[in-house]
C-alpha cells in the first residue's frame, strides 16, 4: 500500500535546500514596479484624479487611473462559472473604481523603473472626492436610510436565504418549553499567509501572460479576462509554489489589475507586490457573522423548535458573497437536527474591506456559535456537556435531504472518546468544579462537522493528465494546486497507487500552466484529496487498461490475465514479471509498426460529496486580575476517511486548530469609527500567535472509510479550524463562569465581562 | 530598497559629531528597526541619514572605577541580557530588554535607539526609570550627563542638542546597590510585541528584610512618555514588607498613572492593569531581595 | 541620484563583493546581487522572521539590515546549509523527515534561527525553545512539527558533542 503511509512531502527537499521557486523569485528583476493608489475615504465618488506632479517623478513610466480602466465588471470569487445567468458570480468591479466602496479601494496605479519612484509618485497623485456617508455594521446597513454602496442591492442586501422545517411557530406553543437565546459574534480576521499575494505580466504574442501566486490557474484566467473584456483564451497563467493561501488566493486578486497594467505599456513585464499592510488592507477577510439562536427545550434538553439568523458582513463587493453565510446556516439543522427550524441568513453589504473565502468558509463561524450555545443549553439545564452532545448530535444513518450525504459510522461518539481519553475530560471537569481565587482552570468540548467540497451547489470537477517516460515514470498533472497543504504529494501516493507504480516513479507536474493543464478548478473546500482522488484514480484506472492493452502487443497475454505491480506488468495467474513498465515504454515509444506515446487524459466529473466530522477538546488557566487565558492543553480529534499521509493528515491539523487558537483568542481586525480605516494591518498590531502563545497541538484521527471516496478519504483542509474557538470559550466558561459570546476572547473583552461579572 | 537621500557614515563618536553638524537635518540610524520602518512607512521618506551603527566604542558594557556600571549606547538587547555584569547587578534590565519583539530585533535593536526614540513603550525605558539612569549625551562641546527622566521632553521627543549623539547609558552604584527589581510587560501575545503597559518595580529592603528602605516604580505606557510614581514611592519608603503594602501601593500608583484611551486599550483598563501590575512586581522585587511576603 | 557603495563581506563561506545601492536592505542584496532567494519577502518590517540571515553568528531580520552595514560581516543563508554535495543539513534533513515544512515559505527564517543557536550543542527546554524561535511566523504548521524537528536536532547534536 502507498496510499495511508506517511512519504515525506515531494517538495520537502526543494523547500529545505531553498532552491524553491516562489512567484518573485521567479521574476525578472528588471521589471517596472505597479504600485496602487488607495483611497483615504471609506465611500466617495471620485470626481478627479489630478495625476500632473506624479507624472514628473524620475523613473515614472505611466500613471493610469479610474477614468482610464476598462468599463468591465467582473467577479473575483474562486467558483466554477455558472451558464447560468442565475448562479454565476456577481460581477461589480472594475480595475480601477470610480465609486469608492471601503477605505482602501485602488483609484488610480503608477508604473516606475523602481519601488521608489512608484511610492514618490503615488504620494503626488490627487484624487478630488465627493465623500459620502458609510457604514460598516452589517445590522446597520439594512436600514432604511443607510448609506446605499451598489444600487442594484437595496438595502444592502446581496442575499437572503430562508431554511424551513416544520413549523417553528406552532412547535414553540408547547407547555413546559425552556427557550435559551443568544447572540454570538464572530471576528472579521485575515488569512496571513506569509507570502503576499503577488503577480507579473508581460504580453506575448499578442496574449497576456501573468504569473501568480494563486490557489485557483484557471478560474483565475477568466476572471482577468472577463475584467479586460478580451476573450479567454488570450490569457495564459502560470501558477509556480506558493506561500500559503488559506482561501485570499482563492480569489482574483490584483492580477486583473496587473495584467491590464502590462497593456498600458506596451506589453513590458509588470510586477505587482501587494506589500503586508495591502494583503492586510486591501486583500479579502473572514466575513464576521453576528448569529441570533433561539432555542426551545424540554426538560432533557430535546430541541422542540430552533430559530437562527445570521447577518454577514460582506464587505464592499461582492466577492464569495452569499455562499459563506449560507454554508454556515445549513449547518445547523444538520449537526443538531431539529423537526421545527426556521433560518435566515443575510449577506450584506458594508464600507469595509471585501470578505471572501477563507478556510472554513463560514463555518468557523457557525461552529462557534452552535458549541457555544449548546454549551449554554448545558449551562441553563444543568446537563452534562458530553452526554447532551452525544445524545442530539446528528444520528448515525442521518441523511441530508439536498446534497444526499450522509453520516455513516458512530463517528462522533468515537471521536469524543479519544478526545476525553487524552485530555482527562471527566476528572478535570470535577476538580474544576467550584473554583475561587484570581487564577482559575477550565476545560471545554466542541464538536465539529464540515461538507467536504462544493457538489451539489457548484460543479464538481477534475481532470488529470497521466504522460508516461521511457523508463516508465509518468508525469501526472491536474488543476488543483499545491498550495502547501501536501496536495501534489498525496497526488503521488494514489497514482502510485492505482496504477501500480514505486512512489518515486510519479512525477506530479505542481506549477500549473493553463495553456497545459488539465482544466480544474483549484485547491478549495477542502476537496483536493476527495474530487482530485477521483480525477486522479479515473485517469489512473483508464491509463492502466489502456497500458495492459498495449502491452498485449508485446506479450500476447490478454490484457485481463495482466496487472501492473511496483512497476512492471505482470502475469496474474503465475505471478510472473513479463517486462517492466520502462520496456513496454520504451518498446512502443519506438516502436515503427505501432508508435505510441502512452498517455492518458480524463475528466471526473464528481456529484457526490462527503461530510467530515470531529471534535476539540481545550483545557485553560484564566488568570482573572490580568484578564489573561493560558491555553494549556488542546486536541483535536477528526474523521476525514482513510487518511493518505498520516504525517501530512497531522500536519494540517496542527496548522488549523494555530489558526482557530488565534480566532479564539487574540485576532481581530479593528476598523476606525471615524474614518472606516484599519487601525491594525500589519503583522506587530494584528496578534497572529507566535510560537511562545501555543501549547502542544495534539492532532488524533478516527479512520471511518468514506464510501464515496475514491481512497476512501474526504476533506481536512478546513475542518481542524473550526472547532477550537468553541472548545476554547466552553473552557473560560468553565474556569470563569462568564460567557463569551464573542470572539476573540482577547484581554479587552476579558476587562469588560470580568468587571461586569464583579470578578475583580 | 529605502527612500533615503543619501547615507553618511560614521565609525567613531567624533566621526559622528561633525557628521552631525555638517547634516543637521539628517535623523541618526543605529540599529535600525524603527528607523527604516518610518521610512517605509512614508514618515521620514526621502530624508537622510547618519548611520552610527559601525561606531563600535560605544559597544558594550563596563563597569568604572567609581562602581557606574555603563551600557554603550549600540549594546543591542541581545548582548545586554546576556552581558554578566547586566545579570549580576540589574538583571531586572537584561529581562526587560528580553521581553523586546523576538530574537532578530534583539539583535539589532540598540538601548541608545529604544531611549532616542521617546517612546513611552519601550521595554527598556521604564527600567531605566526605575534605577535613575543617566543619558551621556557627547557632542561638539564635550559630554552632558542628563538624568533619564529630564532626557525625556515629551512623546517622541527627547533632549538631545544639534551635534551630539547619545554615548551611555549609566547606571550609579548607589541605584543598584543591594536592590532588585522585577519587570512585567502586559501585552496581547507572549512575543513579537509591544507593551500596552510596561511596569518595572525594584526595592531595597532594610538588613532583615522586614522593611522597604527604597521603592522605585517605573512605568511604560502609563503617560505620553515613560513615567516614575514618585508619589508612591514617596509613600511607601520605609513602609514594612507585607501584603497590606502592596496592596497599598496597588491602589496608590492609580495617582500617578495617566494612561490614555487607544484602540490598543481603554484607559479603564490599562488603569486597572498598572494596578495589578505594580502589586505582582513589587511582591516579586521583595522575594528577589530575599523578603518575604 | 543614487549612491553606491562597495559592500565586501563573506557569504556562505566564500568571500564576495559587489557594488551596492545604498538604500538597499540586505534582503535586497542578498536576493537581487546573489540569488539567494531563500531569503524571503513577508513583511520587510521585522515582524515575520522569513528573511533571517545569520551574520557573525545571529540571526537578524535582513530586511531591516542595511546592505551597506554587510561590509567585512559573516553572513549564512539557507543556501550556505546544504552541503556542497547537495546533501541537506541536520536541521535540513529534520524539517523534511518531522514535516516540518508546508508552503515552505517561513521555513527558511526558522532553519537558520535554529542554526544560530544550536550551533553550541546546548540543551534548551520547551519553553525556551519556543522563545528562540517566537520572532517568526507561521500560518501552515502551528508552530508543533517546527519545534519537533529542532529538538531531534538539538539532542542529536548534544549526543555528538
Amino acid at each position: 500500500m502507498i496510499v495511508g503511509k506517511s512519504y515525506a512531502r515531494v517538495d520537502a527537499y526543494d523547500k529545505a535546500s531553498g532552491r524553491t521557486k516562489y512567484t518573485e523569485d521567479l521574476c525578472d528583476r528588471h521589471a517596472l514596479v505597479a504600485k496602487i493608489k488607495h483611497s483615504n475615504v471609506a465611500h466617495a465618488i471620485v470626481k478627479s484624479v489630478d495625476i500632473s506632479e506624479a507624472e514628473k517623478v524620475p523613473g515614472v513610466v505611466k500613471v493610469l487611473t479610474c477614468f482610464d480602466a476598462p468599463d468591465c465588471l467582473f467577479p473575483t470569487a474562486g467558483h466554477p462559472w455558472s451558464t447560468e445567468e442565475s448562479h454565476q458570480d456577481i460581477c461589480d468591479r472594475n480595475v480601477l473604481t470610480k465609486h469608492v466602496r471601503y477605505y482602501g479601494d485602488d483609484v488610480a496605479a503608477v508604473i516606475a523603473e523602481d519601488d521608489i519612484a512608484a511610492n514618490r509618485a503615488i504620494k503626488l497623485i490627487k484624487v478630488e472626492y465627493e465623500v459620502l456617508p458609510f457604514v460598516l455594521d452589517a445590522q446597520e446597513a439594512m436600514k432604511d436610510g443607510a448609506p446605499q454602496l451598489h444600487e442594484k442591492y437595496k438595502n444592502n442586501v446581496l442575499a437572503h436565504t430562508q431554511i424551513k422545517k416544520g413549523n417553528y411557530e406552532e412547535a414553540i406553543k408547547e407547555p413546559g418549553l425552556i427557550k435559551v437565546e443568544g447572540w454570538y459574534e464572530t471576528p472579521t480576521v485575515q488569512h496571513c499567509h506569509i507570502e503576499n499575494a503577488i503577480c507579473y505580466a508581460w504580453e506575448d504574442n499578442g496574449r497576456i501572460y501573468v504569473t501568480a501566486s494563486t490557489q485557483i490557474p484557471h478560474i483565475t484566467k477568466r476572471c482577468i479576462a472577463q475584467a479586460l473584456g478580451v476573450e479567454w483564451g488570450k490569457i495564459r497563467l502560470f501558477k509556480p509554489y506558493i506561500g500559503g493561501g488559506f482561501g485570499n488566493k482563492q480569489d482574483a486578486l490584483y492580477e486583473p489589475l496587473c495584467a491590464w497594467l502590462t497593456t498600458q505599456v506596451g506589453g513590458r513585464l509588470v510586477k505587482l507586490d501587494c506589500q503586508r499592510e495591502e494583503t492586510f488592507a486591501n486583500n479579502r477577510v473572514r466575513h464576521a457573522i453576528r448569529y441570533h439562536i433561539i432555542s426551545w427545550l424540554r426538560d432533557d434538553g430535546t430541541l422542540a423548535a430552533r430559530k437562527v439568523e445570521c447577518f454577514s458582513n460582506q464587505g464592499a463587493y461582492a466577492s464569495h458573497g452569499h455562499s459563506i453565510c449560507a454554508k454556515g446556516l445549513g449547518s445547523f439543522n444538520q449537526l443538531y437536527p431539529c423537526e421545527n427550524f426556521e433560518g435566515d441568513g443575510w449577506t450584506i453589504f458594508t464600507n469595509r474591506q471585501v470578505a471572501g473565502a477563507m478556510r472554513g468558509y463560514g463555518m468557523p463561524q457557525a461552529v462557534f456559535a452552535v458549541e457555544a450555545h449548546t454549551e449554554d443549553i448545558c449551562t441553563k439545564l444543568n446537563l452534562d456537556p458530553i452526554e447532551y452532545r452525544r445524545k442530539t448530535v446528528m444520528p448515525v444513518g442521518y441523511v441530508d435531504a439536498f446534497s444526499k450525504n450522509e453520516l455513516y459510522s458512530d463517528t462522533f461518539n468515537q471521536c469524543l472518546d479519544k478526545g476525553i481519553k487524552y485530555i482527562d475530560f471527566e476528572r478535570k471537569r470535577k476538580e474544576y468544579a467550584n473554583q475561587t481565587g484570581d487564577v482559575r482552570r477550565g476545560i471545554g468540548v466542541s464538536l465539529l462537522w464540515y461538507n467536504t467540497a462544493v457538489w451539489p451547489i457548484a460543479l464538481e470537477t477534475s481532470s488529470c493528465r497521466m504522460v508516461m517516460n521511457q523508463d516508465g515514470s509518468i508525469q501526472v498533472q491536474v488543476g488543483e494546486t499545491e498550495i502547501g497543504q501536501g496536495a501534489d504529494t498525496a497526488y503521488t501516493q494514489m497514482a502510485a497507487e492505482t496504477l501500480g507504480l514505486p512512489f518515486e516513479k510519479v512525477h506530479v507536474v505542481s506549477c500549473q500552466d493553463t495553456d497545459v493543464t488539465p482544466f480544474g478548478t483549484g485547491a478549495y473546500a477542502s476537496r483536493q484529496t476527495y474530487t482530485a482522488g477521483m480525477g486522479v484514480r479515473g485517469c489512473a484506472e483508464a491509463f492502466k487498461q489502456h497500458i495492459l492493452e498495449v502491452a498485449y502487443r508485446y506479450t500476447r497475454m490478454q490484457p485481463y490475465l495482466m496487472d501492473i505491480k511496483d512497476g512492471n506488468i505482470v502475469r496474474t495467474t503465475d505471478g510472473r514479471v513479463l517486462m517492466t513498465l520502462g520496456e513496454l515504454a520504451t518498446k512502443t515509444l519506438y516502436d515503427r509498426e505501432h508508435n505510441e506515446h502512452l498517455t492518458m487524459e480524463k475528466t471526473t466529473q464528481i456529484k457526490s460529496n462527503a461530510y467530515s466530522f470531529g471534535c476539540c477538546f481545550a483545557e485553560v488557566e484564566v488568570d482573572i486580575p490580568m484578564c489573561q487565558v493560558k491555553l494549556l492543553n488542546i486536541i483535536n480529534v477528526h474523521d476525514a476517511g482513510i487518511l493518505i499521509n498520516p504525517a501530512l493528515a497531522e500536519a494540517q491539523v496542527h496548522g488549523g486548530m494555530s489558526m482557530g487558537i488565534g480566532f479564539a483568542l487574540s485576532e481581530k481586525m479593528l476598523y476606525d469609527e471615524k474614518t472606516g480605516k484599519l487601525l491594525n494591518g500589519n503583522l506587530l498590531d494584528y496578534k497572529l500567535s507566535t510560537m511562545m502563545d501555543h501549547p502542544h497541538l495534539e492532532a488524533q484521527f478516527v479512520e471511518n472509510a468514506e464510501p464515496t471516496s475514491a481512497y476512501g478519504t474526504k476533506g481536512l483542509g478546513e475542518p481542524p479550524v473550526c472547532p477550537v474557538s468553541s472548545a476554547i470559550r466552553n473552557a473560560i466558561l468553565n474556569a470563569t463562569g462568564v460567557a463569551f459570546n464573542e470572539l476573540p476572547i482577547r484581554p479587552h473583552l476579558m476587562y469588560e465581562k470580568f468587571s461586569q461579572a464583579g470578578l475583580f | 530598497m529605502y527612500d533615503v537621500e543619501a547615507i553618511y557614515e560614521a565609525k567613531t563618536v567624533a566621526e559622528a559629531i561633525k557628521l552631525r553638524q555638517e547634516h543637521p537635518k539628517a535623523v541618526i540610524i543605529a540599529g535600525g528597526s524603527d528607523v527604516l520602518i518610518k521610512i517605509r512607512e512614508g514618515k521620514l521618506a526621502g530624508c537622510e541619514l547618519i548611520s552610527i551603527y559601525g561606531v563600535d566604542e560605544i559597544r558594550g558594557v563596563k563597569l568604572e572605577d567609581d562602581g557606574t556600571l555603563r551600557i554603550g549606547s549600540l549594546t543591542s538587547f541581545s548582548h545586554i541580557t546576556k552581558n554578566e555584569l547586566i545579570q549580576k547587578y540589574i538583571n531586572v534590565l537584561g529581562e526587560a530588554v528580553d521581553k523586546v519583539g523576538g530574537p532578530q530585533i534583539r539583535a539589532i535593536g540598540t538601548i541608545g535607539g529604544n531611549t532616542c526614540n521617546g517612546v513611552t513603550s519601550a521595554d527598556s525605558a521604564s527600567t531605566l526609570m526605575a534605577w535613575d539612569a543617566i543619558i551621556e549625551l557627547t557632542g561638539p562641546e564635550g559630554v552632558r550627563r542628563v538624568p533619564i527622566e529630564k532626557f525625556y521632553l515629551g512623546a517622541g521627543k527627547v533632549d538631545i542638542h544639534e551635534g551630539e549623539i547619545q554615548t551611555g547609558v549609566l547606571i550609579p552604584k548607589t541605584s543598584y546597590e543591594n536592590c532588585k527589581g522585577h519587570y512585567i510587560k502586559y501585552g496581547m501575545r507572549n512575543a513579537m510585541e509591544i507593551a500596552t503597559t510596561g511596569c518595572s518595580v525594584n526595592v531595597r529592603l532594610s538588613p532583615d528584610k522586614k522593611i522597604v528602605e527604597r521603592l522605585r516604580i517605573g512605568y511604560g505606557v502609563a503617560a505620553p512618555v515613560p513615567i516614575r510614581a514618585h508619589k508612591t514611592e514617596e509613600k511607601f519608603n520605609s513602609a514594612p514588607v507585607s501584603m497590606q503594602t502592596a496592596e497599598g501601593i496597588s491602589k496608590a500608583v492609580l495617582e500617578d498613572v495617566n494612561p490614555r484611551d487607544s484602540w490598543r486599550a481603554s484607559k479603564d483598563m490599562r488603569l486597572h492593569l498598572c494596578s495589578e501590575m505594580a502589586k505582582r512586581a513589587f511582591i516579586e522585587a521583595v522575594r528577589l531581595c530575599g523578603g518575604e511576603i | 541620484m543614487a549612491q553606491y557603495k562597495l559592500v565586501t563581506c563573506t557569504i556562505n563561506g566564500k568571500k564576495r563583493s559587489a557594488m551596492v545601492d545604498v538604500r538597499a536592505s540586505l534582503t535586497d542584496m542578498l536576493r537581487n546581487d546573489y540569488g539567494l532567494t531563500s531569503v524571503k519577502k513577508g513583511c520587510e518590517v521585522g515582524e515575520c522572521g522569513a528573511c533571517a540571515v545569520i551574520i557573525d553568528g545571529e540571526s537578524f531580520n535582513s530586511c531591516i539590515y542595511l546592505a551597506i552595514w554587510a561590509d567585512g560581516k559573516n553572513i549564512t543563508t539557507l543556501e550556505g546549509l546544504t552541503h556542497e554535495d547537495g546533501t541537506l543539513s541536520d536541521i535540513q534533513q529534520a524539517f523534511v523527515d518531522e514535516t516540518a515544512i508546508q508552503c515552505g515559505f517561513c521555513s527558511p527564517g526558522f532553519m537558520i534561527e535554529a542554526e544560530s543557536f544550536l550551533q553550541n550543542g546546548k540543551i534548551y527546554t520547551d519553553d525556551e525553545l519556543r522563545k528562540l524561535l517566537s520572532g517568526h511566523l507561521c500560518r501552515c504548521t502551528g508552530y508543533e512539527n517546527i519545534l519537533r524537528a529542532v529538538k531531534k536536532v538539538m539532542h542529536s547534536r548534544a549526543k555528538t558533542e
